[in-house]
């Protein structure tokens, strides 16, 4: 890390809060047929915010939601570079995804790569019949053709930085940080 | 450089961290098994080649699934190696291969050693699959992985080796595995079937099965070669099973719950009976089970994973299993 490294909270826990309950009432907007809905979390931090906003929205009153995870480590093109101890997490599909309407949830949206690695492993699954992709944050950056459709915050950022999501979970508390690296 | 070396030769050379590594590695790929379409493309565009100088099923087999459930394109090269000595055919073999541009060498071999000795002369990765009397590093660590998974940990079990510790790969690597992560590990078997002097590496002898059945939580019992009477070690089939035969009636006097395991292939009714193989002790069919998951792990980690290259990838804190 330089000196120079600037960091700043891009979404503190009320925020993220707020981020979390807006993005479950847009994804119902997306999904009213919520009995076809299943929530699919990536690996790590995904995992968790797939199950927060599963939780909101089925504290609307709505139908209970599936939920799942997916671990994409096995499909990425970049194997050489996953590191010398590739730690992979659990891929647990609730049943067939035929006829479903998929959410892929994860924390931060950048290149695209691994919503790219997660689309291929989910045709492995089954044919869901829509995937849609939601994220807490997207960071811009794009390097594949790939949007969201449901995105808590958008933030501008070089290759430099870096996003950091925090869930109470695994990190203590829900915060969104960007710590700046200088100009690319 | 892998995680864990560029060749899987033995046990006998690994860390307990990078044996727990493997272990770990192959819990995920357990599940890849379960699923409809039982394939991952973290491999694709690898050339593997399994080279068999020893028949094998089982192990062969499962090698070309855990390959071909990753992806890797395998070519099966059976050969019949009985005329031709050792020594050129595997130089001339390993040249042949590094000029077809492969990535990964599986051997099985009659020669102690002979999977060393390719992996110094090519630059693919090469895994052993059962190099003589040295070592079974696959057969060792899916057993290892079949332990944990039945009682949650390795470190301070007993586990008791039973029959032809002497010409056993399997002993071996099982040996050096359970030792390296905080294992007892006893023996127990005719005496003309131990190695001399085995007390002296702290592992416990037993020369009657009783003995070792009240001791162990866990017994692995090995193949009994066939050939092994006809040159003088054991009198005969019928008196290796009485004396050593791991039977329901002894297992009845076990007093705690006790793990039967097998590496097959099994001869019923020598060294095991066939109401244990097939009874609630038995946990030779997960054996084979894990044996794809960990040689999937183990062909990943020799795949990837290049030090230099991985700071991108060290963020998050996941940990592995238990033990």
């Amino acid at each position: 890390m330089t000196p120079h490294n600037d960091r700043s909270i891009l979404l503190d826990a009320r925020a993220f809060a707020r981020a979390l309950q807006r993005m479950a009432v847009e994804i119902t907007a997306l999904a009213p047929a919520a009995e076809h809905l299943v929530l699919i979390g990536i690996q790590r931090r995904g995992v968790e915010l797939a199950e927060r906003l599963a939780q909101l929205i089925e504290k609307d009153g709505g139908p209970s939601v599936r939920r799942g995870a997916l671990d994409i480590t096995l499909y990425r093109d970049d194997l050489e570079t996953v590191g010398p101890k590739p730690v992979i997490g659990e891929t647990r599909i609730p049943g067939d995804l035929s006829d479903s309407h998929v959410v892929i949830v994860d924390d931060v949206l950048y290149t695209g790569r691994t919503v790219r690695a997660a689309l291929d492993e989910l045709a492995d699954f089954g044919r869901p019949r829509r995937i849609s992709l939601c994220v807490l944050v997207d960071r811009g950056g794009r390097e594949l053709p790939i949007a969201a459709d449901v995105v808590g915050k958008a933030v501008k950022t070089g290759p430099r930085d870096r996003v950091d999501v925090g869930v109470k979970e695994l990190d203590g508390k829900d915060e969104v940080t960007v710590v700046r690296g200088g100009p690319a | 450089m892998t995680a864990i070396g560029k060749d899987l030769v033995g046990l006998e050379h690994l860390s307990p961290e990078q044996i727990r590594l493997i272990l770990d590695t192959a819990e995920p790929f357990k599940e890849v098994s379960e699923r409809p379409i039982k394939k991952v493309p973290a491999l694709r565009g690898k050339t593997i080649v399994n080279l068999f100088f020893e028949a094998s099923t089982r192990t062969r087999i499962s090698f070309e699934f855990a390959e071909k459930r990753l992806s890797a394109d395998t070519v099966n090269v059976a050969v019949s190696g009985s005329s031709v000595s050792k020594g050129e055919t595997l130089v001339d073999t390993a040249r042949n291969l590094e000029a077809m541009r492969i990535d990964m060498v599986v051997i099985r071999h009659g020669s102690s050693g002979a999977a060393q000795f390719l992996g110094s002369r090519i630059r693919s990765n090469v895994i052993n699959a059962g190099d003589g009397k040295h070592e079974h590093p696959t057969q060792g660590l899916l057993d290892l992985l079949t332990i944990r998974d039945r009682h949650g940990r390795i470190a301070g079990l007993k586990v008791c080796l039973v029959g032809d510790i002497l010409h056993s790969r399997v002993a071996r690597s099982n040996l050096w595995g359970l030792t390296k992560l905080g294992a007892e590990v006893g023996v127990c078997g005719p005496r003309t079937l131990l190695p001399r002097g085995i007390e002296e590496l702290g592992v416990q002898v037993f020369d009657r099965i009783e003995q070792a059945i009240e001791w162990a939580d866990v017994l692995n019992v090995l193949r009994l070669q066939l050939e092994r009477m006809e040159k003088g070690f054991i009198p005969s089939l019928r008196e290796y099973y009485r004396v050593f035969g791991v039977t329901q009636e002894r297992l009845a006097q076990a007093r705690r719950d006790i793990t039967v395991m097998h590496p097959g292939p099994m001869n019923r009714g020598v060294e095991i009976d066939s109401r244990v193989a097939d009874g609630p002790h038995s946990v030779i069919l997960d054996q084979v089970t894990n044996g794809v998951a960990i040689r999937m792990a183990v062909l990943y980690l020799l795949a990837g994973g290049k030090p230099e290259l991985a700071d991108a990838a060290k963020r998050g804190s996941a940990g592995g299993g238990a033990e």
